[in-house]
């Protein structure tokens, strides 16, 4: 008998070798979801009742073998543990029921087999892998929060041994075909696709076991047991790395090491509840929840360019302008060329314009040193790097990217200088990461071809990219930023025009925070290592001796609004009196909160102690934690409040990817989800009272927390200006007052309305 | 109903590594010879010991299966007597005194033999699993870390350099050898063989000569597990206002490994005058109290403090100090919190110098510490432990 379906096929052929080959052809992609599992276990069970069948091969026609599991299938939220777990238990058993059944099977792994796929493979008794490089065999689920819960982490210290298999696990490692069988995961390669099913054949008709290790008494575990010097070692010292690595911020790291201590001592069966039961915890937790909402969807979203505005076909940039060939500059053409652009890289003088492009040769030679590159490809992209110190350079560039110093008269002229040469339709862009794009597009004629790309640096590591959209920047314009940003393989977002944009006034608050709470008397070593608990990958005062501790006072000083706010004020003068009175720059000079010393590692500069006289009692850690964190999200929400940020989404990823803000959260605005909003709202009050008004909560956050909604419904309940038009005075007052307005009825109506419009920015 | 310790005895300690001394003979062999050597000295009716009650901390191999009731069996006491394993980690030996002087006081028994063993040699520490380091579900949220490494976080949350340390543990080994010259371990008894030969006759471990200097050059012992284990990292996060770990204990100052018992009779006023018997202290108070599990070795302060209140008395009034050195850093740590002066404290040295036998110590320290009173005359004494998992014990006694 045959049978096929648009999940998958099943044939039998004339020697009984049952082949089941996967073809999800309503997805992108096959992927271990709900739909699969119903058909592949009930073709499953008929070959293992059929007697003419003796051993049956699994495979798939497509690209891939298996991508994984279907997220949008875990994104739904899980509320009832018990069901979730007898639904795992029951998944189990029709996998020990292929395992147990006494037929063997063969997995014919012929692309990507990654999570649930790779847990589909190691059903079966034997696992074979077309030996291309290429394909990728492992377990990724812990970059969204979660781990195998398909009875691969029940299963991989079996195969691997305890150590490799927790490495293997806690890292999320793929391994290419050959490397996934010297660990154990797979038992053979083969050259080609064409020999694979043969190959899968040839050992259903010679050599079948249809028993698991797992299930094998006289298996031994590579490297030895849990009881072993080896194992004790493993498990001790991996709970203490865990920690280390993740401050008890994942709960999936802590279940792999559960299931495999707890797994491991028990017979097989048994492991497997465990797995189950561990598996519900996470799967019901917040972070892998963030995880895969921000993590995983909204920056995949991100990446392919969804932000960009209907109606544009994709710019095409054959040629690209750089101007300046600074740091940033060189960065940017090294990006730009390695994603098949020509690139002008223009300089004021020809040898700062080759310096600019020797960046590109010493990162391109490191690539092919580690085999990432071929020389060919290497040369390819150097040659298409073109240095100039000729302004006129640029003519026939589809973009232009300014990258020259923060100086607004200086872009001023070099916005000219490139406007008379660059054809009238095409983009302007400036880098620049505090002047407002607003400002700078005065000095040019075309102000609707000007927006910001603002990169990070360094510019080929960070994946980021802020587009910054002035008050005169067009769609068009928009567009053609997200197809450039996406073309070099980064993500984009989309942000107005403000002073810092995003992702440097939300990040600027960190650094104030931390050195404020260095005022007042807390401890820096307590400050540094509780920002590294709660998650961000430096301290603040780590990362503001980075910036330099110079360039926060000169943005200050050079900044000419007259109303600046108290915290601004405060910063400057803790920084101003660091440099003046005892020379503490920052990195540059290597004195700034920190000492570096030419050999060894940096230490804190032992007088803060005595000069801000520091005191453990104090603050307690979690309100150090809290302080950083909390003031970065209130700022997000104050952007998004502004219109800086048009969606909450983008806060998450702009946070996540511009500054380290942990992903666990879900990412700056996520994080009053995380925190619970009216938690959120209440510490941020106790906060105003104790700390000052920077953590005053905005009367529309505060009357938002009222629906007890989440952050990302947030300005979703924004009317259309013709249904507020038609509102009555009563629906109206109520509609104002639950976006933060204060109105009553006693009002003139129209007073409300402009009120409301003003809002909402109609 | 009172509590009184008529006698507090101890092996010798052996180096307790495969070239130490008392490495060819069992556990067993070391509880029963005490046993036996009680007895002997006292010449009481076994009829009337009801228990023995042995602290032991690895309970596995030759000191599984309750090793107290297999040398009550062992030691010609007759079959009535029982015998009980018990586990409070270091406080092991003390924690059996303090059992033994509350079955006393409650008048539930006349008359026990409460002590400690470890033969370290023979079944290696930490061999018998458990989950406060290993269960991921317990060491995770525990922020365990090895104790070595929470000896050297106490050190650089409270200040303690590596010459402190150094400082002090070299005084120790000449404070023990000085004891030592002076024949001062008055309650300290040679180990013999199955033929009753002698094998050890003097503290195995004490290293004459010991100075700051000898010290400086040995390395750390727990750099490379804080680093590798990400234990360091695990305790920053703790402790976030320590910058960072400060690895100052190694070898040297750090309490010896070795093997060793010891038994103190303990028993009512009665059952005393009964055998003809004069006490020689008087269980005054004990406490115990639990702590940060991460620190884990600064119980001494907390659980002394709770002993002397619930009788009324003060730090000042004690006028002799056991304090453990299970790491240089604990007993310096503990006189800093408390206020005690060094020359109370361990003035015939101490573990660093004479050894550790982890369930056996506390009791070891008792006779020291009467012994020590009996000589100066001194009327008040405090035997006191940081225990493992962060807790802390402390007994009071006094001279009768």
């Amino acid at each position: 008998m045959s049978f096929k379906n648009k999940i998958l096929s099943y044939d039998i052929d004339a020697d009984g070798i049952g082949l089941i080959t996967i073809n999800m052809e309503d997805h992108p992609a096959n992927l271990f979801s709900p739909d699969f599992m119903e058909t592949f276990f009930d073709v499953t069970k008929q070959a293992i009742a059929d007697d003419k069948v003796k051993g049956v091969i699994v495979t798939s026609s497509r690209r891939m073998f298996m991508a994984g599991a279907d997220l949008k299938m875990l994104e739904k939220e899980v509320t009832d543990a018990e069901a979730f777990y007898q639904n795992s238990l029951m998944m189990h058993k029709h996998m020990r029921d292929i395992e147990t059944g006494g037929k063997p099977f063969v997995a014919a792994i012929n692309g990507h087999a990654l999570g649930g796929g790779l847990e589909v493979c190691l059903c079966c008794h034997h696992r074979i892998a077309v030996d291309n490089p290429k394909t990728k065999i492992g377990f990724p689920e812990i970059k969204v929060g979660l781990f195998p819960g398909g009875g691969g982490t029940a299963k991989a210290p079996y195969l691997m041994g305890l150590q490799p298999a927790m490495m293997a696990i806690l890292q999320g490692t793929n391994y290419t075909p050959a490397k996934a069988k010297s660990a154990g995961l797979i038992h053979a390669t083969i050259d080609t696709q064409e020999e694979l099913i043969p190959a899968a054949k040839k050992w259903l008709m010679e050599t079948p076991s249809a028993v698991q290790p797992w299930d094998d008494r006289k298996h031994k575990i590579p490297g030895g047991g849990l009881f072993t010097p080896n194992g004790v070692q493993t498990m001790v010292g991996g709970i203490g790395n865990v920690r280390k690595l993740t401050h008890g911020n994942y709960p999936a790291a802590g279940a792999i090491l559960s299931v495999i201590h707890d797994g491991i001592q028990v017979k097989f069966d048994r492991a497997l509840e465990i797995e189950a039961r561990y598996f519900t915890k996470v799967i019901m937790s917040k972070e892998a929840k963030n995880m895969i909402r921000t993590g995983f969807f909204a920056i995949q979203d991100a990446s392919k360019g969804k932000a960009k505005p209907a109606g544009f076909d994709k710019y095409e940039i054959k040629k690209l302008g750089i101007l300046g060939a600074g740091m940033m500059g060189a960065g940017i053409a090294y990006v730009s060329a390695l994603s098949g652009m020509d690139v002008v890289l223009k300089d004021v003088t020809m040898e700062g314009a080759e310096k600019g492009k020797s960046y590109s040769t010493a990162l391109l030679k490191k690539r092919v040193s580690r085999g990432k590159m071929t020389q060919e490809k290497a040369d390819a992209v150097l040659a298409r790097i073109h240095a100039t110190d000729d302004p006129n350079a640029v003519k026939g560039c589809d973009m232009v990217i300014e990258a020259v110093f923060e100086n607004p008269e200086l872009k001023a002229k070099v916005t000219a200088q490139t406007e008379a040469v660059l054809e009238a339709d095409k983009v302007y862009a400036s880098n620049t990461s505090t002047i407002p794009i607003t400002l700078l597009a005065k000095a040019s004629d075309r102000p609707e071809n000007f927006i910001g790309i603002h990169f990070f640096s360094p510019v080929d590591k960070m994946p980021l990219v802020e587009i910054i959209v002035g008050e005169k920047t067009n769609d068009r314009a928009i567009a053609a930023a997200i197809d450039y940003v996406v073309s070099i393989r980064k993500t984009p977002i989309v942000v107005n025009d403000s002073r810092g944009f995003f992702t440097s006034r939300t990040f600027g608050t960190y650094c104030s925070e931390g050195v404020f709470m260095l005022e007042e008397g807390v401890p820096p070593a307590m400050i540094e290592n509780v920002a590294k608990t709660k998650g961000m990958p430096v301290g603040p005062l780590a990362v503001t001796d980075e910036v330099s501790l110079t360039l926060g006072i000169l943005v200050y000083e050079s900044d000419p609004s007259p109303n600046k706010l108290p915290e601004q004020d405060r910063f400057y003068k803790i920084g101003k009196m660091l440099v003046d009175d005892h020379g503490r720059h920052g990195k540059k000079n290597s004195k700034g909160f920190y000492d570096y010393p030419e050999k060894g590692k940096k230490r804190l500069w032992p007088e803060l102690k005595t000069i801000f006289k520091s005191d453990v009692e104090t603050l307690d850690k979690e309100t150090v934690g809290k302080r950083m964190l909390h003031r970065m999200a209130l700022e997000t929400f104050r952007c998004l409040d502004e219109g800086v940020l048009t969606s909450t989404k983008d806060g998450d990823i702009g946070s996540i990817m511009g500054f380290g803000f942990p992903i666990y959260t879900g990412g700056a605005l996520s994080y009053i989800d995380y925190v619970g909003m009216d938690t959120f709202i209440s510490e941020c009050d106790d906060f105003t009272k104790r700390f000052g008004n920077r953590f005053s909560v905005p009367d529309s956050l505060r009357a938002f927390a009222k629906d007890g909604k989440s952050i990302h419904e947030y300005g979703k309940s924004a009317k259309s200006k013709s249904e507020i038009g038609s509102m009555l005075e009563p629906e109206l007052v109520a509609y104002a007052n639950s976006i933060g307005i204060e109105a009553t009825v006693d009002d003139l109506k129209k007073d409300t309305l402009a009120k409301v419009y003003a809002q909402l920015g109609y | 109903m009172e509590a009184y310790i008529y006698d507090a005895i101890r092996t010798v300690r052996g180096k307790g590594n495969k070239k130490g001394a008392l490495n060819t003979v069992t556990p067993t062999h070391l509880v029963t010879q005490v046993l036996k050597e009680l007895r002997a000295k006292h010449g009481f009716d076994p009829e009337l010991v009801e228990d023995v009650i042995l602290g032991c901390v690895t309970q596995v191999m030759d000191q599984g299966a309750n090793i107290a009731k297999t040398a009550a069996q062992q030691s010609g006491y007759g079959d009535h007597l029982c015998g009980v394993t018990l586990n409070r980690f270091c406080g092991s030996g003390l924690e059996s005194i303090n059992q033994a002087a509350a079955y006393v006081k409650s008048g539930f028994s006349e008359l026990l033999i409460a002590g400690g063993v470890e033969s370290m040699s023979r079944v290696k520490m930490g061999s018998d699993g458990g989950a406060l380091m290993m269960d991921p579900a317990v060491a995770l949220p525990g922020h365990a870390i090895p104790q070595g490494v929470s000896a050297d976080l106490i050190a650089s949350r409270y200040g303690f350099s590596r010459n402190d340390v150094d400082t002090f543990a070299a005084e120790s080994q000449r404070r023990a050898l000085a004891a030592e010259q002076a024949g001062l371990f008055k309650s300290r008894i040679n180990v013999t063989d199955v033929n009753g030969i002698t094998m050890l006759t003097k503290d195995e471990n004490v290293r004459p000569g010991t100075t700051v200097e000898t010290l400086s050059g040995l390395q750390p012992s727990f750099a490379m597990i804080g680093e590798m284990g990400g234990f360091d990292a695990v305790a920053l996060d703790k402790y976030p206002e320590v910058e960072f770990i400060d690895h100052v204990h190694h070898a040297g100052n750090s309490s010896a490994i070795v093997d060793g018992a010891s038994l103190a009779l303990v028993g009512s006023e009665a059952v005393g005058k009964k055998l003809g018997l004069k006490p020689r202290a008087r269980i005054k108070s004990v406490g115990v109290m639990g702590t940060d599990p991460t620190m884990m070795l600064t119980g001494i302060a907390p659980a002394c403090r709770k002993a002397l209140k619930k009788v009324g008395m003060e730090v000042g009034d004690i006028d002799l100090w056991e304090i453990n050195e299970a790491f240089a850093v604990v007993p310096l740590r503990a006189m800093q919190d408390l206020g005690v002066p060094h020359d109370k404290v361990n003035v015939n040295g101490g573990a660093i110098a004479l050894g550790h036998p982890l369930g056996s110590t506390g009791c070891m320290l008792m006779g020291t510490v009467i012994d020590e009173m009996e000589r100066q005359g001194k009327g008040t004494g405090l035997v006191t432990l940081c225990i493992g998992g962060g807790m802390g014990i402390a007994t009071i006694i006094e001279r009768v």
